[in-house]
């Protein structure tokens, strides 16, 4: 590592660190109904929301209530992104002329469930395959929509544990309403010519068409990038307008882009984290669940810094400069830029996928082994690493049951968290969500790896569903298992190498999606509900304290056991295998189709 | 139970509205007033004619032009229509040959230098549109360029160091020169005769 590298690693952390508590206590009053110091200027914005959409703002929901409301937020939002994609020819701001043609039924269905599962993986490859009408009322609309859900379902099921015998957890519609109107586009319209004002592109014409300097011809793929520039990273949503994501210059200029992207990524996640403390009463609480998120976040980023800068021994022999100079970054530069180098691209890459967001500035695939371990590894966590906006507050919660209930079981106590007793079906709701994701993971990459399928038919053109990989031996299995870690996560990045655009990859992705979505909000919320429904026990000298250092160890530990001891061995396959190879020097052939029975 | 569906549907149209069409064109009119040259793309204007863009790489293959890093954008590189990396895991053959192929080209072109190479110079970029190189590159490349140019080595450093941008702020991200902006400069101040 080097020292600048450190600096840029320290600065990253104190800004978001700094934010925590101002934007945190925001938000707090935002959730809580109490004015604010935005609301003579948007008030008036959102009561025209709740008269539009017929909703009045003092009526709460059942949890059963919350949830149909935020199945029917996200149907509709599902249908509207299909029918948009499918009809971009009849649509304006066309100007490349992009129709059904490039939008297949199968990938306009993977893209919609990505994006309203806040996932935003690409399947699609925006610059050849999307009208700017597409990306700005389907997918920016989304970027806002399934950031504002997973902040409404935060907040209740904070509410479940602030409230005392009640039926109601607060109102989905109220909630998403405020979280758009005080917090995503007022953010966003910031960032947004922030990230103009530093190069990055917006505007409505048609490809620049250009002859350059030796003479050949370049087209100049252009767009509205900066207004989903700023949600995409705000809302961790993460799916680029262009293929190549935050890589791409004209979505991420500069390093101070890049850093700005990163804050948008963690500042809300980590400011909920404040905003949980002040709601419970006790901000102790919240900064327990900060200090967890931050010892994660550093270990992670250590260690992928650390792999990326040894750079690949492979190409070292070939006589390529392997340390960092005061020219040149060294290390694994495949697949990354030069304005980024290995320290902005090993913390960009660490904080993509601690938090649920999935935009890329270089590319995961050709990290080193271990490199690319850590992204897969912080999403297989269940992303409660700061987390989405909204879901990894959730994510870290559904932990803390957990670790409470472990501790509880060592003592032989009935477990408490802020003084409602966890029971049952507290217990039996969180490992629900668990399993499902897991599941998801498991199962659908095991298929991918065996199942064959006709050359040239519907399913998969190119054969067997391996035949799709980019890379043979043990990272080919990579890619496939990070496709759907990343689509149950609800993350979006990927091992890019990957062919994903065929029926099979984006129907089980999406599936995947939908699982690691649904199957985790919806016991989620039930467990709210069957909280706020619990009386408050006073706390006594056998409680066990969720404010301090021992808890934080313990909320650490559940976090990485079950991830580990769930992933192991699938981790063992992949990249752990090939991190032994590559040290051993050995390299991989491309396996022929018909060859394709099994990997490597 | 219509009365939690209903609105699913109106708020789902209005955001579309709110969101998708005034969102975007508000930032896209603000923009196009106050960042004219950065909203369409930083283009770079030579005789009148668009030759670039300055946020992105193009291919120089000549002699006396600074080259770019390889590019897996499109089959010839540096095509904007489809962003892209290798995406070549760390024990590809492909990598390792297309390093070796990069590698080689290098030696050949440049019989000057010696030492080992900088990995940005034979590695492709994430995106396949990096429009820079680092120093170190650049720095390699240099005799190439003086000779073909048919001015001093010492004259082509001193360039280089014109356009070597530092890391933002002074600690942001890396050092780096980029090439299109290099090579345009060097035709205005060593034009090849």
């Amino acid at each position: 590592m080097t020292s600048s590298g450190v600096v840029q690693i320290l600065l990253f952390f104190a800004l978001i660190l700094a934010c925590t508590k101002p934007l945190g206590a925001f938000m707090a009053r935002v959730f809580d109904g109490e004015r604010t110091f935005l609301h003579p200027v948007l008030r008036w914005l959102e009561v025209l929301t709740y008269k539009i959409i017929g909703v009045q703002e003092e009526v709460e929901q059942r949890w059963t209530q919350y949830t149909a409301a935020l199945i029917s937020f996200s149907i509709f939002g599902f249908l509207l992104v299909y029918f948009i994609q499918r009809a971009q020819g009849f649509l304006p701001f066309n100007p490349q002329g992009f129709n059904a043609g490039n939008v297949s039924p199968d990938l306009a269905f993977n893209t919609s469930t990505s994006f309203i599962t806040n996932t935003n993986w690409q399947a699609y490859s925006g610059e050849s395959t999307l009208s700017y009408f597409v990306q700005m009322a389907a997918l920016t609309v989304q970027n806002f929509a399934s950031a504002a859900a997973g902040i409404a379902v935060a907040i209740a099921l904070v509410r479940g544990f602030v409230r005392q015998e009640k039926k109601t957890i607060g109102n989905f519609w109220v909630d998403v309403t405020r979280a758009t109107v005080y917090v995503l586009l007022p953010m966003s319209i910031v960032a947004a010519l922030l990230f103009c004002s530093m190069g990055v592109i917006q505007n409505l014409h048609g490809y620049t068409s250009v002859v350059t300097v030796e003479g050949a011809k370049q087209v100049i793929a252009q767009g509205p990038v900066a207004s989903q520039e700023a949600i995409k990273q705000l809302g961790t949503n993460g799916g680029g307008f262009f293929n190549a994501n935050s890589s791409h210059p004209f979505e991420n200029p500069t390093p101070l882009s890049n850093l700005l992207q990163m804050f948008l990524i963690f500042v809300i996640p980590g400011a909920l984290t404040y905003t949980f403390g002040k709601m419970v009463k006790d901000t102790r609480q919240g900064w327990a669940i900060f200090a967890a998120f931050s010892v994660m976040f550093f270990a992670g980023v250590i260690v992928a810094y650390n792999s990326e800068q040894a750079g690949n021994p492979i190409l070292s022999h070939l006589g390529i400069e392997s340390a960092a100079t005061a020219g040149q970054a060294g290390g694994n530069m495949e697949g990354k830029e030069v304005r980024f180098g290995i320290a902005s691209s090993a913390l960009f890459a660490t904080v993509t996928t601690d938090a649920s967001c999935g935009a890329v500035n270089s590319m995961h695939d050709s990290f080193t082994p271990i490199g690319g371990l850590v992204p897969m590894f912080n999403i297989m966590t269940g992303e409660v690493i700061f987390g989405g906006t909204g879901a990894g507050l959730y994510g870290i919660l559904l932990y803390c049951i957990l670790a409470v209930f472990i501790a509880g079981l060592m003592v032989g106590r009935t477990p408490e968290y802020l003084g409602k007793k966890i029971e049952q079906k507290e217990v039996k709701m969180a490992m629900l969500a668990i399993i499902a994701t897991a599941f998801s993971i498991l199962v659908l990459s095991a298929i991918s790896t065996v199942i064959q399928f006709p050359a040239k038919g519907y399913w998969n053109p190119p054969g067997a569903a391996i035949a799709n990989i980019n890379n043979s031996g043990p990272h080919g299995f990579g890619e496939i298992l990070y496709a759907y870690v990343s689509g149950s996560g609800n993350n979006g990045s990927a091992f890019g190498g990957l062919n994903a655009n065929t029926p099979w990859f984006n129907l089980t992705i999406g599936l995947a999606m939908f699982m690691g979505r649904f199957l985790f909000l919806i016991p989620l919320l039930a467990a709210a509900g069957s909280l706020a429904a619990k009386r408050k026990v006073p706390t006594s000298t056998g409680t066990f304290p969720t404010h301090g250092p021992l808890f934080v160890g313990l909320l650490v530990g559940t976090v990485i056991i079950v991830g580990a001891l769930t992933f192991f061995p699938a981790i063992a396959l992949g990249p752990v295998v090939e991190h032994y190879l590559m040290n051993s020097g050995k390299l991989f052939s491309a396996i022929s189709t018909a060859a394709a029975g099994f990997l490597g | 139970m219509w009365q939690q569906i209903l609105p699913g549907l109106r708020i789902k149209l209005f955001m579309t509205l709110l969101l998708g069409v005034i969102y975007p064109l508000a930032i896209t009119g603000i923009s196009q007033v106050l960042f004219p040259h950065q909203a369409n793309g930083s283009l770079i204007e030579q005789n009148g004619k668009v030759i670039g863009s300055e946020l992105i790489g193009q291919n120089f293959a000549k002699a006396e032009y600074f080259q770019p890093r390889p590019s897996a954008a499109g089959n010839d590189g540096y095509d904007p229509t489809s962003s892209s990396g290798s995406n070549y895991g760390p024990t590809n053959q492909k990598l390792v040959d297309r390093v070796k192929a990069s590698i080689d080209k290098f030696r050949k072109d440049n019989p000057d230098d010696s030492g080992p190479l900088p990995a940005d110079l034979v590695t492709a970029s994430a995106s396949g549109l990096d429009p820079h190189i680092s120093p170190a590159s650049a720095a390699a490349q240099a005799a190439r360029v003086a000779k073909a140019r048919g001015v001093s080595p010492d004259q082509m450093n001193t360039l280089v160091a014109k356009l070597t941008e530092g890391p933002d702020l002074g600690l942001l991200g890396e050092p780096r020169v980029n090439v299109l902006k290099l090579n345009l400069e060097l035709d205005r101040q060593f034009p090849k005769k």
